[in-house]
């Protein structure tokens, strides 16, 4: 046991917590400074010295995102695109995840590998080729190129989840029914599918920040403002008005809420979800 | 159950699974294995995609990369952000996971913190690149905090100019990255026996022996298999890079990802781009190779 009233050991607790505000600073500072910034004037964000708390607190940044519907556009595209995607992942992965999950079979192993490795595959190398098939195929500056794409990106991870998530669920519920001469189908739906819930949540949270978050595809499968996602939308925003600091930093923060929401109400799914590529 | 019902069943049984993972692999085989096989071929291809009968043009592409010194460039970036940005994800994210797992800290307060500390990871990469260009812009606050401290004399263009570039995306990008390290190593740091140290204690260790004698070794396969997987996403960094610098200035920040971008989509040498994308894909293969391995071998 270790001894508490020496002087060193409490040197030691004062030098750790002087450590954990520093460590504070680092990773929070610039998330503070663009919250700060989002409510400041245009004006305020290079006043100098900085303020650390906007001076004249103002909403304008905002009110310019909202009352703007080509920015409002960039999110409806972003929730379309990431929630339609999130349910057709979530489908396909949990039948594939039961198939690996409940049944032996020839090429198991080999297809679990391959599903491994195509989580390395670089983004790059895939967007030549479907840049190609996407103007040859004419749904270049579509929904349905995005949605096709992105389906590629979140399957993979999608099926490591939920098949890690069957695993650990007991088999004997779902062998009652084919006891009882159920099919397999039967026994998915029935039984396997509520009691997996915190599963499916768990991926339909990774799957849908990943959407959230693309970008390379966004910025090269589409071109009309109309299509365009938050992602490119911040982008836009910093090149045709490269001063409006503020509307961008309200912009990030509107754009950041959906994650910071999802992850304060399912933190536990957040990482699960986050981690699912290194743990295993 | 009849004789004949029975192989029925069996038979049933056997076709199930391929029957659900029959979507998952359709897509996966159209969408990424056959857009593998095509981007290989445009790279021997003389105006790939481009042209509806294009013309085979052998190692042509391949050999124009190899002879560009903007290629080679890319390449010797791509490593350094990527070396430094893993190696500083694993320090930091190491530090803090021991900081937050102390027994010396309260339990609400190391709450707090484990939230605060993963705040990086819940923003994108292009809004983390917005935030980074707002920091360090010429008359920001990094430069207004530092000149106030006098740790620099004059206002320093992080983002423009060519000697500090490379750096500037680097750190912004070990800021975004080091969560992954931390939230994996306070996982496994909660994993390992408590009578290791308790042992150890009776052995008279201190606290750096048993943090090299016990807690680097538990760590270790996590440590070693996030460092790779680490390396494969950071070397194919696009967005953070693309928004700050744009692989600017004259080329101090172009890595693999952003030159094979340019090549494809602002000179629209489709066929260079391919050649490049497929030099990268190998590299990812190898490492990829590696990782599974590994994997399996623990």
């Amino acid at each position: 046991m270790r001894k508490r009233n020496s002087g060193k050991d409490k040197l030691i607790t004062v030098a750790l917590h002087v450590a954990l505000a520093v460590g504070l600073f680092f990773a929070a500072f610039p998330i503070y400074w663009m919250l700060s910034s989002s409510f400041k004037s245009n004006t305020e964000i290079f006043a100098l010295p900085p303020t650390i708390l906007p001076k004249a607190f103002t909403l304008e940044a905002y009110a310019a995102i909202l009352g703007d519907s080509v920015k409002l556009r960039f999110f409806f595209n972003s929730y379309f695109v990431a929630g339609a995607v999130t349910v057709l992942t979530v489908l396909i992965a949990l039948l594939a995840a039961y198939g690996f999950s409940r049944f032996n079979f020839r090429g198991k192993g080999s297809l679990n590998t391959l599903i491994i490795s195509t989580q390395t595959i670089p983004p790059i190398t895939l967007l030549i080729p479907f840049f190609g098939l996407v103007v040859s195929y004419g749904i270049f500056d579509t929904y349905v190129a995005l949605i096709l794409t992105y389906l590629v990106f979140t399957l993979p991870y999608a099926i490591l989840l939920m098949t890690g998530y069957l695993n650990t669920l007991p088999r004997d519920l779902d062998e009652a029914v084919l006891v009882d001469g159920g099919t397999s189908w039967t026994a998915l739906w029935r039984v396997v599918v509520p009691i997996s819930l915190p599963g499916i949540v768990a991926t339909s949270v990774y799957t849908f920040l990943l959407c959230w978050n693309e970008f390379l595809f966004a910025l090269t499968l589409t071109k009309s403002t109309s299509m365009r996602t938050v992602p490119i939308g911040i982008q836009l925003l910093m090149g045709q008005h490269a001063f409006e600091w503020n509307q961008m930093m309200a912009m990030s923060v509107l754009g950041s809420l959906p994650l910071l929401l999802i992850y304060l109400v399912a933190q536990r799914y957040f990482l699960a979800g986050m981690t699912a590529g290194s743990v295993k | 159950m009849t004789r004949q019902k029975r192989s029925h069943h069996k038979l049933k049984r056997a076709v199930a699974p391929y029957l659900y993972l029959s979507p998952s692999l359709l897509i996966i085989g159209l969408l990424m294995l056959l857009p593998m096989v095509t981007v290989i071929a445009y790279s021997f291809q003389n105006s790939a995609v481009l042209r509806r009968d294009p013309s085979f043009a052998g190692l042509k592409h391949y050999q124009a990369i190899f002879d560009d010194p903007v290629f080679w460039a890319s390449l010797w970036h791509t490593l350094y952000f990527t070396c430094m940005s893993v190696i500083f994800h694993m320090t930091i994210g190491m530090i803090f996971a021991l900081m937050l797992n102390s027994d010396r800290i309260n339990p609400t307060l190391r709450n707090i913190l484990r939230v605060l500390y993963i705040l990086p990871w819940l923003f994108t990469a292009v809004i983390i690149a917005v935030i980074w260009r707002l920091l360090l812009e010429p008359n920001g606050v990094v430069n207004s905090i530092l000149m106030q401290l006098g740790i620099i004399g004059s206002k320093v263009e992080w983002f423009s100019s060519p000697e500090t570039a490379l750096h500037a995306v680097t750190f912004a990008n070990i800021w975004a990255g080091y969560p992954l390290f931390m939230v994996s190593l306070l996982a496994g740091l909660q994993g390992i026996p408590k009578d290791f140290y308790e042992a150890a204690d009776i052995d008279g260790a201190k606290a750096y022996q048993k943090l090299i004698f016990i807690t680097i070794p538990q760590l270790m396969p996590i440590i070693i298999s996030i460092s790779l997987l680490d390396f494969i996403w950071t070397m194919q960094v696009f967005p953070l890079i693309w928004i700050t610098t744009g692989g600017g200035p004259i080329y101090s920040t172009e890595v693999l990802s952003t030159y094979t971008y340019k090549l494809a989509f602002s000179s629209y040498n489709l066929s260079q781009a391919s050649a490049s994308a497929v030099v990268i894909l190998l590299i990812s293969l190898g490492l990829t190779l590696f990782y599974i391995r590994y994997q399996k071998a623990r």
